[in-house]
């Protein structure tokens, strides 16, 4: 065995002689009567495949490899997987995370290896083998986030060869979701397996309803033909109660759904809620500065990754204050140079703000690029929670929280700040404020800047989900503008409503009529209702509404 | 004020240009607008590959002149610059348009006039015009092998086709569904879906991708989804953690430039199906890259398919205006059909008589980098077909300017025009 071993060290030339010697040293140990050699054999011909760059012998050797129970199988399939697996003439070796070469064969570390190497190549169909065999492989690793992992790698493979090591593992599993999960993986391979027992196959089925998602259901739903008539009823029947679930949470993931884009929409639209909505400036340059608040993540988290790489978890919490002022001071200077002379004409607003959309758009493209830029997700909002059947991800959650802290805020900021007193007395009667001692062209500055700042932190999140691109600003101004006209122009709690409604809307609509239909017909609706309330769902009462 | 600038650049080479006699290529493409983030690359590389012809000692004993306008992904525009670049500015031949409905309104310009426009972008096909040459790929030069390779390598047997609701999705989504149904899926294993432009809302769709994956058969998707759109699609795949093991996504818009946009780390796997990759590795590519690099100025800089496609069509274009030994459009377009010149990923490109080029096609899957690794490729260059195999009222169409001298060639009727 030793032997054996060593010859596969020897340079390639000997290759030819190696595999004869090996061949025959194992003969010769069989004829010994000696069944340990066995044990030599398949592992490191299994190893000689990695050399073939061919996908299909890269694909057996893992199932071979897996199935050898040499110790370093563990080592050499989690190299593959990070493309630490290195081939070189006609030898295999494994790169430590520590930068150390060891030979896959021996163990042995390397020191210089001759030649070049590459890393072993891998596709799909490689990396489900690698997923399936790694989770036979550690089923029983000390980590328990390991063990689920493998759990559910299991589930996915259903291979039947896991069975023995499932059991054991099961036996000896004290935390109850890699249990859980040890136990549906079990249930998935029994009931696909031919001579299971039929007790056994009736506790699978128990099992996979109890777990009662989509995957259980298409493992119910797709029995194999030689399934018993009584397993296939029983079966029939839990499907039956888990698409009952499924439609119940359905539609609830619908209306979260909807709760999420309605988020983006307020979120787009709040700003619009001020400048618009109060000031009754059509500003088409709004979705401008929603973009210029995503660039801002974009340099913020540039900085963040060539000197501070281990702030990044808060990046978007450092770029949400300076967004605000980057925005708001571009906001402040647009009002100061061009709109405060076009006060009353909303005709030359329109177009003079469309112009400095425009600029601003190109500037952009000239100073980055037209392509898009990279903005990073930190950790803790990537991914997904499951409740239920549905899973929630954590990007959409913290954006739902983050919209609606906004809101709060922004509602705070009118109604207790003396800012807010004033922007609301400007509002309701522009001529009564003046005369009662109020700058109104200051208040109306400032409030402008406000509204543009809110656009830019609004960027910081939408620069999550959505392009970081000179373009990013286009595809919000129009759903900004709808949801404001829809809400009522001028009241913060209409834009909420108006934003959440559309977003809902749009979610119940779309499943039935598709994404492009659902949106037309949400148009419509939109057009019907403003033609019977021109001033949206809460129109501002009183006098200011005539002025 | 994108359109002013432009003016300025035109205007400046227009002044160069009255130093000496030259020879103008026009340059129609974007550099403003929704299609600036793709289509300002392959301006810079026009004006690469003219600036190396020079170097090299022009053309026919004359300078190239390079000539930019902006058509500022504004479709009528496209046709009023293209107007611009052949009336005005006297050019040989135009390189430019990027979306299908842009070249569809310089067509009628570009026949009017008779100039020749070299099309650098994958498109749906049903198409040939004697004034046009299609440097990228047709349906059966990405699409076709691209689903081949599921079926066979990925055992796929449920489809979702999911695209952006316009021209090329559309008719590319209706050859691969006569496609596949030829091949024996059953109607209830095909999902289409389709979205609106820089759709950004993908929860719902990827929820119902999941959903339908989850059957228990092998389910991928086949997205005809366009450009800006992509990035929020793949964010949304990746945090509801649809993996390429399980349900791969095979991409025909998504290339190099793309992909730079994103963390490509959790779409390892996906797959994109183009005639080029920027990790090829053949000399002519890494040539090409470092001459690239080096003229940007940015070590960083992608390359893509849509680019080789403009080094393909403007060698070809060199070529044939050497061979006729003048740059008068009928000659050069006689001269041109069987030019052949060297493509990036080590053969030899053709130009066939339906005006549409030989490729190889190859699949690649997304790496860490945000680059592709090729894990399959056909044996040979494959040709391609104006008019699709697939399609009733297209497939008994052929197109050759040689000999039919005709786009759309009915082989049944025996007549020129269906």
């Amino acid at each position: 065995m030793r032997a054996a071993a060593a010859a596969l060290t020897l340079p390639p030339y000997e290759a030819h002689f190696m595999i004869v010697l090996r061949n025959f040293l194992q003969a010769f140990v069989l004829l010994l009567g000696m069944a340990s050699a066995a044990l030599a054999g398949p592992y490191e011909e299994a190893l000689l495949k990695f050399t073939n760059d061919s996908y299909a012998d890269t694909d057996a050797a893992i199932g071979a490899v897996a199935a050898s129970g040499n110790p370093l199988a563990v080592d050499v399939v989690e190299a593959l997987r990070d493309g630490r697996l290195l081939v070189g003439s006609g030898q295999v070796f494994v790169r430590r995370a520590s930068g150390d070469l060891i030979n896959a064969a021996t163990g042995q570390t390397w020191g210089n290896p001759t030649g070049e190497l590459k890393s072993v190549r891998v596709n799909n169909r490689v990396r489900r083998a690698i997923e399936a065999a790694l989770g036979s492989l550690t089923l029983l690793s000390p980590d328990a986030a390991k063990r689920l992992e493998a759990a559910r790698a299991v589930f996915r493979s259903r291979d039947e060869a896991a069975l023995p090591a499932l059991e054991e593992a099961i036996a000896q599993e004290g935390h109850v979701p890699v249990r859980n999960a040890l136990e549906t993986a079990r249930a998935a391979i029994l009931l696909s397996k031919q001579d299971a027992l039929h007790t056994q196959k009736l506790a699978a089925v128990e099992t996979l309803r109890d777990r009662g998602d989509q995957e259980a259901l298409a493992l119910l739903s797709n029995l194999p033909s030689h399934a018993p008539l009584e397993i296939m009823a029983a079966a029939g029947k839990a499907a039956e109660g888990i698409r009952a679930r499924l439609a119940f949470w359905q539609a609830f993931q619908n209306v979260w759904y909807g709760i999420s884009l309605g988020s983006v929409l307020l979120l787009a639209a709040i700003g619009l809620a001020i400048t618009f909505g109060t000031m009754g400036v059509i500003n088409m340059a709004h979705g401008e500065m929603v973009m210029l608040g995503a660039y801002t993540t974009f340099m913020v988290q540039e900085v963040i990754r060539s000197y501070f790489p281990g702030l990044f978890g808060a990046s978007l919490l450092i770029a949400l204050p300076l967004a605000f002022l980057v925005a708001g001071s571009v906001g402040l200077l647009i009002e100061r140079a061009v709109i405060r002379f076009l006060y009353g004409r909303p005709l030359e607003t329109l177009l003079a703000t469309w112009g400095i959309s425009l600029i601003l758009q190109q500037g952009v493209r000239t100073i980055f690029g037209p392509t898009n830029r990279e903005v990073g997700t930190p950790a803790w909002m990537s991914g997904a929670l499951d409740i239920g059947a549905i899973s929630l991800t954590y990007n959409r959650i913290a954006i739902v929280v983050f919209a609606f802290s906004v809101f709060a805020i922004l509602l705070l900021v009118l109604r207790y700040t003396s800012l807010g007193l004033y922007v609301r007395a400007v509002t309701q009667n522009r001529r009564m404020a003046g005369s009662m001692g109020i700058r109104t062209s200051r208040i109306d500055a400032l409030a402008f800047g406000l509204g543009s700042g809110v656009a830019g932190i609004a960027g910081v999140a939408l620069s999550q989900i959505d392009n970081v691109s000179p373009n990013l600003g286009q595809s919000y101004i129009i759903d900004s503008f709808m949801v404001v006209v829809f809400g009522g122009v001028g009241s913060l709690w209409g834009t909420l409503v108006g934003a959440m409604t559309l977003g809902i809307a749009n979610k119940m609509l779309e499943p039935y009529a598709g994404a492009v239909l659902g949106k037309i017909a949400l148009l419509i609706a939109i057009i019907v209702f403003i033609q019977r309330r021109p001033r949206g769902l809460f129109a501002l009462k009183g006098r200011a509404v005539e002025a | 004020m994108a359109l002013a600038a432009a003016a300025l650049v035109s205007s400046a080479t227009a002044q160069a240009a009255q130093a000496e006699e030259t020879i103008k290529v026009g340059v129609l493409h974007s550099l403003s607008g929704t299609m600036a983030i793709s289509e300002t690359t392959l301006k810079d590389v026009m004006l690469m590959l003219v600036e190396e012809q020079n170097k090299k000692g022009g053309l026919l004993g004359k300078k190239l002149e390079a000539v930019v306008v902006d058509p500022a992904s504004n479709w009528p525009l496209f046709a009023e610059k293209a107007r611009e670049l052949i009336s005005q500015h006297k050019v040989s031949a135009v390189f430019g348009a990027w979306t299908s409905v842009s070249r569809k309104s310089v067509l009628p310009v570009f026949k009017e006039l008779n100039s020749i426009l070299f099309y650098p972008v994958q498109y749906e096909g049903e198409e040939s015009e004697r004034n046009v040459f299609y440097t990228g790929a047709a349906p059966n030069q990405q699409a076709i092998p691209a689903v081949d390779y599921l079926a066979k390598e990925e055992k796929v047997e449920r489809w979702v086709l999911a695209g952006t609701d316009y021209v090329y999705p559309r008719t590319t989504n209706k050859i691969l569904e006569a496609y596949l149904k030829s091949k024996g899926v059953k109607a209830e294993d095909i999902m289409i879906s389709y979205t609106p432009f820089g759709h950004s809302d993908w929860q719902t769709i990827v929820a119902d991708i999941k959903k339908f994956g989850s059957s228990g058969k092998k389910t991928a998707v086949v997205s005809t989804i366009n450009g800006d759109a992509n990035v929020p699609f793949y964010k949304e795949l990746a945090n509801q953690g649809v993996k390429a093991t399980d349900i791969p996504v095979v991409a025909f818009s998504v290339g190099e430039e793309e992909l730079a946009g994103i963390d490509t780390k959790p779409l390892v796997g996906h797959l994109a199906a183009w005639n080029y990759f920027q990790s090829v590795d053949t000399p002519e590519n890494k040539a090409f890259i470092e001459k690239w690099k080096a003229y940007t100025k940015n070590p960083k800089r992608v390359s893509n398919d849509p680019m080789e496609a403009h080094v393909i069509g403007f060698n070809m274009w060199v070529k044939a205006v050497e061979k006729a030994g003048t740059t008068d459009p009928d000659k050069v377009i006689d001269a041109i059909v069987g030019i052949k010149v060297p493509n990036l990923t080590g053969g030899v490109s053709e130009m066939l008589p339906n005006h549409h080029i030989t490729k190889p096609v190859l699949i690649g899957e997304i790496k860490e980098d945000g680059q592709f690794d090729t894990v399959w490729q056909t044996d040979d260059l494959v040709a391609g077909d104006a008019w699709s195999k697939h399609l009733d009222g297209s497939k008994d169409l052929v197109a050759d300017w040689q000999t039919l001298k005709c786009g759309n060639y009915n082989t049944v009727t025996k007549k020129c025009g269906s």
